[in-house]
């Protein structure tokens, strides 16, 4: 296998590994392509698997001929291992660092990966464009399915097939994919049933310093526009920005060209101003050293929770315009497949109870992250620990998956997936076996044969065993938008997230067992009761036919 | 009533914190006890009524063309913004409640108007259910190291203490008397717990007289003696709660700490908890970032950390742990003391005995643990909580920093306590309004003089009698956090130390969590209890009928009886297969049927959980209202703060998110 020549020794005995919150485990270090695997000699104790591609960076020391690699890992815990001999650990060190970093795709673990388990719904084929387009096409006949990005030649960040306005054609749209960054024409992103209002999203209009305008771009959105109407475009960046833009082609919407439209600049920051974001967390949350206050700067000099706050303000302004003004509105910023995904989803989170669901938001993540082009490989490639920047990388989805659980904090039943369901989207984003998260668009995927090839991150969480981890016990199904608070004192730090390896959850996991257990016996109860009173009343009418007579 | 000027403003309107254009336009009253505003609307003529002994600040604005500005803060932290259209009347009602807000005389108080229409005998058994006797037997006093001690009779030694107190069985009233005379305001060392496990105590007193050099004799064999009470260690912490500089600046002044040369086999350890001005400037700037409106995050993060709340809220917990592992961990005693003995000496023991003992975090031994700690050994409670008009730089929000550690516990361990943040919001409430007699007075000597519990009734009965509202539903009697001490981390962990918007914005309601877990819970286990009636029943019934039918051949006319004796009527039957009609049966599940009707208010389920217990509304029952218009004596609760209004929730967001 191709993986041999990097891995130099392949075994070491006697090394020792210290975790959070458990005792050091002494026992034998194997390296294969994939994992680093750590199985202690007695029996029952745990053993460490961890997926190469899920170490973000590693730190050596030696003190004599005892060599200590620290691993730190995308999902940002940090272990160590003590590892006898500096030869062996110079090689581990060497091989980790290779096989981590491996460039390309499919020599990634989901293409190795055979699973253990039945597949019994394959995930690939669970969300597809024509079943959500059929949700709304009941309601409206104003939309349509378009395929003339069959060959991602529009748009290469594109799926194959995109909704559209029915009255414009295929030519229309392949003029406008001209006028749009990347090819990124205005696409249906979400329909209100309850007022027929829609999102659209596409990339910025390609402007520039002129004031360069396309008929067939201002006809295509005028058309999602009832008589009469006015609508709103949010645009994600600050009016400066967008008006710096135009330096370089890009640029947004003139009022004169676009009369029915009112603009809103809405700023979300974007690449390595989040990752740098992202770094100082998670170092202000491993830092025990510091008092209090200390704590506190940091945490507030991250500026995390300010992107978060940030987000969800424009998302709950999309919801509103939506909801309340009775408009439809057009999201944009700059590529349109980032803080654009985020406002558009996270108001889906707000308006569509389906998306409250595991199935609507799993139909969520495909349709408005993975269809829609958000480039999860370059995003997800490092995580906070990584020192060689990037400027692709950044934690755009992390942020939109903390705002969901903000929400989710705020209405603790009105979701049909707890926070184990975030987390472990979070971890597989950035490392999974399964195939779900590779590339950075449909195209990609398609070339790399991802559905043949690969298992879909669906096809496992969706069996009822798992499913069952990711169930929200106080789920109550909640028909109704739901309007969160963005004042910082409703936006606490995600602590299941970034305090997960640094604090013990032993007592709040016990609470969510309690909790578990508190309404499972209710509806054991429920259950034994009705067939109690099944039964009794099938008595009594027999009762009842054996009197009559 | 002679200070009301005005007793009526008409054409007020009441300004909405979050989205200031918006304000509800109603008709103002003052009445003896309260500040309440009737809105106009006639759908809803919603109330928001203010207790007098609440409000904190009254600030009167700059006239504007609408009219006056009045702004009243309160100490349950409710702010008001009210404007009076005439200028006239703003500065009667301003003057007026200058004068309301700030009583003279213990009469004046709201709890000697207060008549929650109990008879004498149930008065009297509120006032018993709180037994600090029994308290001192369930630790397993008195014992062979300890005894009570009737040295402070008449509270002729000490006036601050009370007449019951433990001390070493070997401390005579010689050796007594002595030390009270070398510690501040003769508060000698005495026991607050005492772990019957391993014989350790925690005592508390004040600072000793020690100045630069001197000694007392007595006061150390004191010191001994609390030493020899516990067969268990050769030594005694002695904890200075105070910062070393603040103790060392005392010693200029006569006072100061113990010199470990002096006591044999002392361990002394200071651990600096700041006095009650540096806490109640931090309370300040905390409240001012709070005020805030549409603050950023870093407004809110930086204002946070520069209020030094959250680090003075861990130095507290600090020394609870310190001290709750001195006794657990190592079977040592600790005598803990600051200046006078009853402020941080109160946070840090009770912290301390509520990290040790379970019974503690029940409902009942919450309330003795206050009672204990608290009240009988001399709280200022007059002082610190400004119930009458005094030095304002005696005031501090003391027991408020307990009860946000006891808060912060909760959320480190969800399963330990018996109460849930209700409740401590209730209490935290009822310490400022002076609604019952519990906390009034600076000592139990005065609330003797005052005959405070033939006049005035008990909190803790009122509280015990409404206990369903406060329980926490995670908490299990067996369950494996309810048992023993707390094993807290002593590093720093300060990310444990969150913000307590549950409290300090607790009338802002849309930044509170928008359903709670609590009442859900709640709900689903009562629903669980009365499924297990049922089940009993059918069971039963079932069985009989069972019966029956094996002798139907010879009983055919008996029929109806089985099912008349479960109890169960013939319109029973007729649900018996439409469970969902059971559940709908229910008033107290809201949570599991949110009307449609209305988006928001569906999803706002503590309000109406509130209603029963509410703080605000058990004060209006009876009482001179002086208010004719009020054809609702007692209003329905959970409706007095203005953020409430949960229909008004969606053009709040809009300005929010507008305006952010």
């Amino acid at each position: 296998m191709e993986f041999a020549e990097l891995i130099k020794t392949p075994r070491v005995d006697n090394v020792v590994l210290h975790r959070p919150f458990y005792p050091a485990v002494e026992g034998t270090l194997c390296l294969t392509g994939h994992h680093l695997i750590l199985s202690s000699r007695q029996d029952n104790t745990e053993e460490l698997w961890l997926l190469h591609s899920n170490i973000d960076a590693i730190d050596k020391r030696f003190v004599g001929s005892l060599g200590t690699i620290i691993i730190k890992c995308k999902d940002f815990r940090i272990i160590q291992l003590d590892i006898p001999g500096m030869e062996e650990c110079l090689n581990i060190a060497s091989s980790i660092e290779a096989l981590s970093t491996l460039d390309s795709i499919t020599l990634m673990y989901p293409f190795f990966y055979r699973p253990m388990f039945e597949v019994i719904e394959d995930g690939w084929h669970s969300f597809l464009p024509e079943q959500e387009f059929e949700l709304y096409s009941s309601a409206t006949s104003e939309w349509r399915l378009s395929y003339v990005n069959k060959e991602f030649a529009v748009c290469p960040s594109y799926p194959p097939i995109v909704t559209v306005p029915k009255s414009i054609d295929d030519e229309a749209l392949r003029k406008v994919a001209t006028f749009r960054h990347g090819g990124r024409f205005p696409v249906l992103s979400y329909y209100h049933k309850k007022n027929g209002m829609v999102i659209m999203r596409s990339g910025q209009p390609l402007t520039g310093t002129n004031g360069r305008r396309c008929k067939e771009d201002e006809k295509l959105i005028n058309a999602t526009l009832r008589a009469g109407k006015r609508g709103y475009i949010i645009d994600t960046r600050s009016l400066n920005v967008a008006q710096q833009a135009r330096a370089k082609g890009g640029g947004f919407e003139q009022e004169a060209h676009y009369p029915q439209w009112r603009r809103i600049h809405k700023s979300i920051e974007r690449y390595h101003i989040l990752q740098e974001s992202l770094i100082k967390l998670v170092e202000a949350c491993n830092d025990q050293t510091h008092n209090m206050d200390r704590w506190l700067s940091k945490l507030e000099a991250s500026n995390w929770l300010t992107h978060i706050k940030e987000i969800l303000t424009a998302a709950c302004l999309a919801a509103q315009c939506i909801d309340r003004e009775g408009a439809s509105i057009l999201i944009h910023g700059t590529e349109g497949t980032d803080s654009t995904l985020q406002v558009t989803s996270l108001a889906q989170i707000i308006l569509e109870p389906r998306s409250r669901t595991i199935r609507g938001f799993e139909a969520l993540v495909e349709r408005e992250w993975l269809q829609a082009g958000h480039p999860f490989q370059q995003r997800c490639a490092q995580s906070a620990y990584c020192n060689t920047k990037q400027k692709w990388e950044a934690p755009v989805f992390l942020l939109f998956l903390d705002c969901v659980w903000q929400i989710l904090r705020q209405f603790p039943c009105s979701f049909e997936f707890n926070e184990n369901f975030l987390i472990m989207l979070f971890e597989h984003a950035y490392a999974s076996q399964f195939g779900t998260f590779l590339g950075n668009n449909e195209s990609e995927r398609c070339k790399l044969k991802l559905q043949q090839k690969t298992m879909s991150l669906w096809s496992w969480v969706n069996q009822p065993g798992e499913l069952s981890k990711f169930t929200n016990p106080l789920f109550e199904a909640n028909n109704l938008v739901i309007w969160p608070s963005v004042a910082p004192q409703s936006l606490p730090l995600w602590e299941g997230i970034f305090l997960r390896w640094n604090r013990s959850s032993k007592y709040l996991d016990e609470a969510y067992e309690e909790m578990v257990n508190i309404i499972e016996y209710n509806k054991e109860l429920q259950a034994k009761v009705n067939i109690l009173r099944r039964q009794l009343a099938e008595l009594e009418t027999e009762d009842g036919m054996q009197e009559s007579p | 009533m002679e200070h009301i000027r005005t007793p009526k403003v008409e054409n007020v309107r009441l300004v909405d914190r979050v989205s200031p254009k918006k304000a509800a336009l109603g008709t103002l009253y003052l009445t003896a006890t309260h500040v309440i505003f009737v809105e106009n609307s006639p759908d809803t003529r919603k109330e928001t009524w203010i207790l007098h002994s609440q409000i904190s600040t009254i600030e009167k604005q700059a006239t504007t063309a609408t009219g006056c500005p009045l702004l009243i803060r309160c100490k349950n932290f409710q702010i008001i913004q009210l404007i009076i259209p005439q200028e006239r009347d703003c500065h009667d009602v301003y003057i007026s409640l200058i004068r309301l807000a700030r009583p003279v005389k213990y009469e004046e108080l709201y709890c000697f108007s207060f008549n929650p229409m109990l008879d004498k005998e149930e008065r009297e058994q509120g006032w018993v259910l709180i037994d600090l006797s029994e308290e001192y037997k369930r630790m397993g006093l008195p014992n062979h190291y300890w005894q009570l001690s009737d040295v402070n009779r008449d509270y002729r030694v000490c006036d601050s203490y009370p007449t019951e107190l433990y001390v070493p069985k070997s401390a005579t009233a010689h050796i007594i008397v002595g030390s009270s005379k070398f510690r501040s305001r003769r508060r000698f060392p005495v026991l607050s717990y005492y772990c019957k496990d391993n014989h350790a105590s925690i005592c508390r007193s004040s600072q000793p007289l020690s100045g630069f050099s001197a000694r007392c004799l007595e006061d150390e064999q004191m010191l001994q003696a609390i030493r020899k009470a516990n067969p268990g260690s050769d030594f005694v912490y002695v904890v200075d709660t105070r910062p070393k500089l603040n103790a060392m600046a005392n010693r200029a002044a006569g006072k100061g700490y113990e010199n470990e040369d002096n006591y044999s086999n002392i361990k002394f350890q200071f651990i600096g908890i700041e006095n009650i001005h540096v806490m109640r400037n931090s309370l300040q700037k905390m409240l001012e970032v709070c005020e805030l409106k549409s603050p950023s995050m870093s407004d809110f993060l930086w204002g946070l950390e520069n209020s030094g709340w959250l680090r003075h809220i861990k130095a507290i917990m600090d020394a609870g742990i310190f001290i709750a592992k001195a006794v657990s961990e190592e079977g040592a005693s600790v005598l803990v003391h600051c200046s006078d003995g009853w402020d941080r000496t109160a946070q840090v023991c009770s912290v301390a005995s509520l990290l040790l003992d379970p019974h503690y975090r029940t409902l009942k031994g919450f309330m003795v643990l206050i009672e204990k700690d608290w009240i009988s050994f001399g709280h200022k409670f007059n002082h610190r909580y400004g119930n009458l008009d005094g030095d304002p730089k005696e005031i501090s929000p003391v027991i408020d920093q307990f009860i946000e550690c006891v808060w912060q516990l909760m959320e480190q361990f969800p399963c330990a306590f018996e109460f849930n943040e209700r409740f401590l919001i209730h209490i935290q409430h009822h310490i400022y309004s002076c609604q019952f007699g519990n906390f009034l007075c600076n000592s139990q000597k005065e609330r003797r003089e005052l005959k405070i519990q033939e006049r005035t009734y008990s909190l803790w009965a009122h509280l015990w009698k409404n206990r369903a509202d406060y329980l926490n539903p995670l908490f299990r009697a067996d369950h494996s956090q309810t048992q023993g001490t707390f094993h807290l981390p002593t590093a720093p962990c300060n990310f444990m130390y969150k913000f307590w918007s549950g409290m300090y914005n607790r009338f802002e309601k849309g930044m509170q969590p928008r359903q709670s877990v609590t009442d859900y819970l709640m709900a689903v286990k009562e629903e669980t209890q009365q499924l297990e009636e049922e089940l009993e029943a059918l069971e039963e019934r079932l069985e009989k009928i069972q019966k029956v039918q094996l002798n139907c051949t010879k009983v055919k006319s008996k029929q109806s009886e089985p099912s008349k004796h479960s109890g169960f009527s013939t319109s029973d039957n007729s649900i018996a297969n439409t469970p969902q009609d059971y559940s709908g049966n229910m008033k107290s599940f809201p949570s599991r049927s949110p009307s449609q009707g209305d988006e928001d208010s569906a999803l706002i389920l503590t309000q109406d959980n509130l209603k029963s217990s509410d703080p605000d509304l058990s004060a209006n029952s009876d009482q001179e209202s002086g208010v004719e218009d009020l054809s609702c004596r007692s209003p329905s609760g959970g409706e007095h703060a203005p953020s409430e209004d949960s229909g008004k929730d969606r053009d709040s967001d809009e300005a929010v998110f507008l305006t952010a």
